[in-house]
This record gives structure tokens, sequence and C-alpha cells, in this order.
């Protein structure tokens, strides 16, 4: 069966468009947000403390500040692409339209992931005016964003579908997302903890996508990149079975 | 055979209801208005409270007409379709329908009688718990992609995005069907809907009655064969709702087949080629809009008298009279089927009984007397 292609773009279309009137809070702020973690962790303290495996603290936690802003920006974008149509009422048009899941997905969370990833380099080029950084592997950086991105804007458009509240489709993010980030190596390496906490830390999703990152960018890293990749394909996996059931049983879209 | 089935046997058992595909409701059809009229009713419509002013007798009956008659030539059938959602609440009760290829049908129907369960369906928002239903020869489920190609579907709310514009918005519904650019396109459609000055303006920033032209020329973007229209008039102003059926009127002629919904009945009566009634889920009447005011349409002969009367004498109780307060006006409800309306009769008699009149004037139901009543006798025989 072949792709309505238009239709996939008119989502994504929309969903850019969407970014751009909005570009000081999809944009501005985030990098701004970012950059200070830079100038005050980076710059201001990270001057003072010590190297992390050979690496300025400095530069050793831009792959964690990316990670955080990317996962954020991935979950926040694709879950309100798709709630605001639920809440505005628009979705009777989506539902109504000769479009499949795949193209829904196409739409949204390609328009999600490209902002995420937009911000994503935006943001290492900020990182830039104040911290030196090299990446090791430039292709490998690019691939695990990318992967990073799709997922998490598939999870974000899960929350948007399940959420039937703003107050939802903040929950994840801010209460699950962002402590799991700060506690999954973005400002230190799990290796500095005590061998139980370190235990424990491998429980946290997130502790596989900072890490894959960071050997990316270091070639060394908390976990094997191969596990890293395999757990952050994993959960792709699983977010795109849920979307596919939900779309099949129009749970909580379709009545 | 079982209710749900029962296959369709044409249209010669029609008449009795016998071997439609809803049996069960064609039957005899009393008029007792005055009976029907709620009794909390504090402000009953026009209607009813013309209905209640002319009352029928008890011994006047009628079949009310078929609910189905399978069209050949449908672009959008029905079949069997229930609807129970997930509460318990059951909004379609075995549905049969058929819309006729190029033809503007009207389905009424109180608040809550299924009307947007339907139509909701039909465009594939609501998942159907029993039956199927076709689009122009497509299954809605199994076809679903040309199926709700053919179709467009103007909501009872205004959902809009706000902060778009209105061209903006009208190109992406087009594509969102899956249709090719065409500026050319779009640009008429907003011309004739008077929006094109506003092509630029962000929805947010419209009236209400622009935002429902917005929808409509959203509906109308990929050029659909169907166009669903649920109370399309609803908070619009006179000028807008005559504009719009105006178009409406326009799109049909150019071959669009429209199904609306409407609190209007004086809009279906004036558009409408058939007309279907729903109550509580079920489909109640499906006929021709003449063949429904000619068959369940009754007429009344007011007769202004020369000198009040006090009561109506005795004599003259065989036929359905009624006196006005002020006693000078007697009126008379008939069946216009009849062959013999007593007309001829009751003037014999009134003559012998020497009450004399100097004007008489007739008059017959309008549609929404008749959905009126109709709703109201289905609640009697259900209650």
């Amino acid at each position: 069966m072949s792709l309505n292609m238009h239709g996939v773009r008119a989502i994504y279309q929309f969903e850019m468009n969407r970014a751009l009137r909005t570009w000081m809070q999809s944009i501005i702020a985030p990098v701004l947000s970012t950059s200070l973690y830079f100038i005050v962790f980076g710059s201001a303290i990270g001057s003072r403390m010590g190297d992390i495996g050979g690496v300025s603290y400095g530069a050793y936690i831009i792959p964690g500040l990316l990670m955080l802003s990317l996962l954020s920006e991935s979950i926040s974008n694709a879950a309100f692409g798709i709630y605001m149509p639920k809440w505005s009422g628009t979705i009777y048009e989506l539902l109504s339209a000769p479009v499949n899941w795949v193209e829904v997905l196409l739409g949204y969370v390609g328009a999600a992931a490209t902002k995420s990833l937009t911000l994503g380099l935006l943001i290492l080029l900020t990182a830039r005016l104040f911290v030196p950084y090299e990446v090791a592997h430039p292709v490998w950086m690019v691939g695990f964003l990318i992967l990073t991105a799709i997922t998490f804007c598939l999870f974000g458009f899960i929350i948007g579908l399940w959420a039937d509240s703003f107050q939802k489709l903040q929950v994840i993010p801010l209460l699950v997302i962002t402590p799991l980030t700060f506690l999954g190596g973005a400002f230190y390496s799990i290796n500095m903890l005590p061998p139980l906490w370190q235990t424990v830390s491998l429980f946290n999703p997130v502790v596989y996508l900072i890490s894959g990152l960071r050997w990316a960018f270091y070639g060394a890293a908390d976990v094997h990149i191969a596990v890293s990749t395999g757990m952050t394909l994993a959960f792709m996996l699983a977010c795109l079975t849920v979307v596919w059931w939900v779309f099949k049983t129009g749970h909580r879209i379709r009545r | 055979m079982g209710r749900g089935k029962m296959p369709y046997r044409g249209t010669e058992n029609a008449r009795s209801g016998e071997g439609t595909l809803n049996p069960g409701a064609a039957r005899p059809f009393p008029y007792r208005y005055k009976e029907r009229l709620p009794e909390n009713c504090r402000h009953p419509t026009e209607a009813q409270t013309r209905a209640a002013a002319h009352p029928l007798p008890r011994q006047h009956t009628m079949t009310l007409p078929p609910v189905a008659v399978a069209i050949t030539d449908a672009i959008v059938s029905v079949r069997g379709v229930s609807k129970t959602y997930a509460g318990g609440f059951q909004a379609l009760k075995n549905v049969h329908l058929d819309i006729r290829r190029g033809e503007i049908f009207a389905l009424l129907g109180p608040n809550g009688a299924g009307k947007t369960t339907l139509i909701s369906v039909i465009c594939g928002m609501v998942n159907a718990s029993v039956g199927t239903v076709t689009a122009d020869g497509h299954d809605t489920v199994r076809d679903y992609r040309a199926a709700r190609a053919t179709i467009g579907l103007v909501p009872q709310e205004l959902h809009t995005d706000s902060f778009e514009t209105v061209w903006a918005t009208v190109n992406f519904s087009r594509g969102l069907f899956g249709k090719a650019p065409n500026p050319a396109y779009i640009e008429k459609i907003l011309k004739d809907l008077s929006l094109w000055d506003k092509k630029d303006n962000k929805i947010m920033a419209l009236s209400g009655g622009m935002k429902r032209r917005v929808l409509i020329a959203k509906a109308l973007s990929h050029e659909p064969k169907i166009l669903f229209l649920d109370e399309p008039s609803a908070g619009v102003d006179v000028e807008l709702r005559h504009d719009m059926w105006r178009m409406v009127r326009e799109l049909r002629e150019a071959g669009t087949t429209i199904i609306l919904t409407t609190h209007y009945i004086e809009e279906a009566e004036d558009m409408a080629d058939r007309i279907g009634v729903i109550r509580k889920g079920e489909l109640i009447v499906v006929e021709e809009k003449a063949t429904l005011m000619r068959q369940l349409g009754q007429k009344q002969l007011a007769l202004t008298l020369q000198q009040p009367l006090a009561t109506v004498p005795e004599t003259l109780a065989q036929w359905p009279l009624t006196l006005s307060a002020d006693g000078l006006t007697l009126t008379y409800s008939f069946d216009a089927q009849k062959d013999d309306t007593g007309i001829a009769e009751l003037l014999a008699a009134l003559g012998t009984e020497g009450i004399h009149f100097k004007d008489l004037r007739s008059s017959e139901s309008s549609l929404e007397d008749i959905f009126v009543s109709l709703v109201h006798e289905n609640k009697e025989v259900t209650a």
C-alpha cells in the first residue's frame, strides 16, 4: 500500500509551522537554559574540578546536558503535537482522514524529532562558545542522537495520546525524565558511585543513553556502546508497539 | 428470523413495514398530539402548540413510512450498525440506511438521538460495535483510505486551529486527505465562501460565523463526493445561513451528496430530498420529504363563525372538531390522504344546525409538526 505522502507532508509542515510560530519558547528558551549549565558547571565551577577519564569536567558534562535537552524536548514536542488536536477538538479531521498510523507517526514524530535534533545541534554549537570539546565518533554521535530523538518522540507521542490534561503532559518529563537524567550520569560517571548505587543506576534507562552519547564524544563510557544502542532500539520497538496498538484499538482517540 | 438477520426484501412489503430493515419501526401511528405533549413542558415549541391546538381523533391512524429501502446506487450504505459506548450507553441500534447519490438527505432527531454518532461512525471517528458502512462502494473499515477520501465533514462544534491562518488550515486539510496542492481550487472555495479577504487572518481573529465557513472550506478542500454537515446552522446569522444553503444547493447541482443534521427543521423542509428521523439510536423514519409530508401531514380546516358558539353541538360529534376559546373558530382536522375527507358532510351538517361561517381556510402540517409528532409518538410507544 502506498503512503499518503501529501498527508505526511501536511502534518509535518503543520507541526514545523507551530514550532516556528513559537520560536522563542521552542528554540531560544531551551538553548539559553542549557547554555546556563555550560556557563555555571562548565566554565565557572568546571574549571576548578578535576578531569574525569581524561576529559575536562566542562567537556564531560556536554553529552549529559545535550541528552537532557534532547529527551525533554523530544517528549514535549511530540506530546504537545498530538495532545493539542485532542484538546482543541481538531483531531476529528485526523481521525476522519485517509491516513494510517505510520503516516501519522511520520508526520508528528518526524516533525518533533526534527525540532529536537535542530535544538541539539544549536546546543552543541552554543557549548562551543563556553567549553572546548572534540567528537571522537561524529557519525555515531549523529546516529545516536537521531535514534534517541526518534525513540523519545515516540514516547512523547504516547504521553500525548494518554494525557487528558495539560498537567499529565508535564508529569512524565518533569517528574520522571529530569530526575532520571540527573541521576543517570549527566554530571558524573556512575563509576564514581559506591558499588550498590552503581548497580541501582543500571536500572536507570537514561544511563544507557548518556553513556552511549558520551562514548560517541570521547570514545569511553560507563556502558558499552552496543548495550546502549541495543537498549535504545528495544525501547523504540516497545514504543512503536504501543502506538500501533493504540491506533489499532482506537484507545483514547477513537471511541 | 431474528430482527438482526432480516434480509432486504425490496420495496414491495415496505408499506406495511414487513420485510423492511427496521421492521419494528413500522406501526400504526395514532395522531394524538395533545396527549403526546410532555407533562412538564412549560415552553412548548410552536409546533407543539399547533399540534396541541388541533388534536386528531383517537380512531385516526396511519402507518409510518418504511425506515429503510435499499437503494441500488447508494453512495453511502449503512448496514446493521449498532454502537455501544464503553460506559454501556447504546447510541445506535441496528441502523440501516442508504443515501442516494446526489441527494440532500436530512437527518433529524432530538438532542442525544444518535445523529452525531451515526455521522461519526460513517466518517471513521467512532468504531461501530456491529455492522458495516460503505462510502462510494468502499468499506469504511477494510478500505478506509478510499472511503474517507470521498467524505468531507463539517463538525457540529467549531473545532479550529486558532493560531493558523485560513489559507494554511484549508491547504492542510487538502494535503491530509491525500490531494496534491491546488491553490487555484482553494482560492475558488475561499471566494465562494466569502473568505478570500480573510485568507491571511488567524482563525482566532474570526467571528463564529466565519469559523463555520472555514470548517466548510476545510471539508470541501479535497473535493469530496459526500459532504456531511452536522448542525451547520448552529450559531450562525441569517445571512451566512442563506449563503450556506445556496452553496449546498450549488454543490448538489455539481453532483455532491449532502447529508445534514439540523435543528432548523424548516431548513430540512426547504432543502432536503429525503428525511430520516432518528430517536434513541433507532432510525424510525426514512422517506422522501414530499411523501413524508403527504403521508404524515394532516390538514386543518378552520371555519370563522358568524356567531360564537358556547360548545360544539353533539350532533357534530362524529367530526373531530375543536372550538376556540372565544367560540368563533371551529377547527376540523382531517387526513388529506383519504378520498373522503368528510368536509362536504361537515359543511352540510353545519348548515342543518344553523351554524354559519363567514370565512374558511385550510392549512397543513409543517415538517416540524410531523417531527414533533413522530418523536413524541415513539416516546409513548417506548414508554
